[in-house]
């Protein structure tokens, strides 16, 4: 019977140095109480190739300029906080590897377009939102449950707006939109986003109120499909796909 | 994203052909030796050369047209949009090769 044995001759594993590179940011600083105009700011930052944009702007703000302002909360794709422009692109900062980044040239990061710039990466939110809520993204049925009852939904009407719920509201996709840069009366990709998951849900009752709210000069009609929103999407999601899908659903009158 | 900024950009330059276009062809209307006098001064190689960006032009927004009529009305059509870009590209490509030699012999052998 022979047992494996550790080869002599193998020398000693040497614990591995992970290369690491500099990395030149250029970002697009905002300082409403000093700067009539924001103005490029470049730092030059020592990251290994696995490190997320996210890294950099902490090491930014805790190494080098602890003024640099910018959002982040869950720091891994899901709250949808930190939506940023990054090399002309709309991605989250927590989800963009320096690997996948040609770090021979500067990466330039900048706030998301479209929306009113508050300070550095940080831009008001509420015309965003406010087009969300417009939509009334929740659940209005007509009848209850029976007592003690769910709702009963099959698979197949599940799937029906599965893509859709996986909005995480970061408005990469409505501010990479060329409509919504020059009219920002329009509701955007990710409203209708979110009234889809609700139109096309089988327990919900109110398909025709969103329909008619979405069927507006500034509705979907605005969509000329561009599919920025789509190529912007962090979570995948077809957005003009979803889009698509509400228009034809206004032409039927149903879902 | 480039479909549609080629779309609005032959759009806007089709536009402002038919204006000439039309305001040029009124002129017969007004006295058929001023129609004449402008008609002919579009018998240059240079308004040729035009003809062949008109052309082109009006050729890319009618196929691109079409595809975006087929990103709207069919239900799968958001999902190959990537290739029927590719298509419309292949076909005003196509287009573009039967017409421009034949167009260009007509311009400069006169």
């Amino acid at each position: 019977m022979s047992t494996a044995v550790l080869d002599e001759a193998a020398p000693a594993p040497t614990p591995e140095v992970i290369e690491s590179f500099t990395v030149t940011l250029i970002v697009r600083r905002y300082n409403p109480e000093v700067d009539e105009q924001p103005k490029w700011v470049d730092y030059d930052v020592e990251m290994f190739a696995t490190d997320r944009i996210l890294d950099a702007l902490h090491k930014i703000k805790w190494e080098q300029d602890g003024s640099l302002t910018f959002r982040r909360s869950c720091a891994h794709g899901i709250c949808g906080s930190d939506a940023m422009r990054i090399n002309g692109r709309n991605r989250l900062a927590c989800k963009t590897l320096i690997k996948d980044l040609d770090i021979s040239k500067p990466i330039y990061v900048e706030a998301i377009k479209g929306l009113p710039l508050e300070k550095d990466l940080i831009v008001d939110m509420d015309p965003f939102f406010e087009s969300f809520r417009e939509v009334q993204p929740f659940l209005i049925p007509s009848s209850k449950p029976g007592a003690g009852k769910e709702r009963i939904q099959s698979v197949a009407d599940r799937a029906r707006f599965d893509d859709t719920t996986k909005c995480i509201l970061c408005a990469a996709c409505t501010s990479s939109c060329p409509i919504f840069w020059t009219d920002g009366q329009y509701f955007g990709p990710a409203a209708i986003v979110n009234a889809h998951r609700f139109i096309f849900d089988s327990r919900d009752d109110a398909a025709k109120v969103r329909l008619d709210i979405l069927n507006d000069k500034e509705g979907v009609w605005r969509c000329r499909t561009t599919f920025n929103c789509t190529d912007a999407c962090p979570r995948g999601i077809q957005v003009t796909q979803a889009i698509a899908e509400v228009k034809q659903a206004i032409m039927r009158g149903k879902p | 994203m480039w479909s549609w900024v080629l779309h609005r950009i032959t759009g806007v330059a089709i536009f402002f052909f038919l204006l000439v276009h039309i305001l040029d062809t009124a002129l017969v209307r007004v006295s058929p030796e001023a129609y004449n006098a402008v008609i002919g001064t579009y018998q240059t190689p240079i308004m040729g050369l035009g003809e062949v960006a008109l052309v082109g032009a009006i050729v890319f927004h009618a196929f691109n047209g079409l595809r975006i009529i087929l990103i709207d009305f069919w239900s799968k059509g958001t999902r190959y949009q990537k290739a029927m870009f590719y298509v419309v590209i292949a076909l005003w490509v196509i287009t573009m090769l039967g017409f421009t030699p034949r167009h260009l012999i007509n311009v400069f052998s006169h």
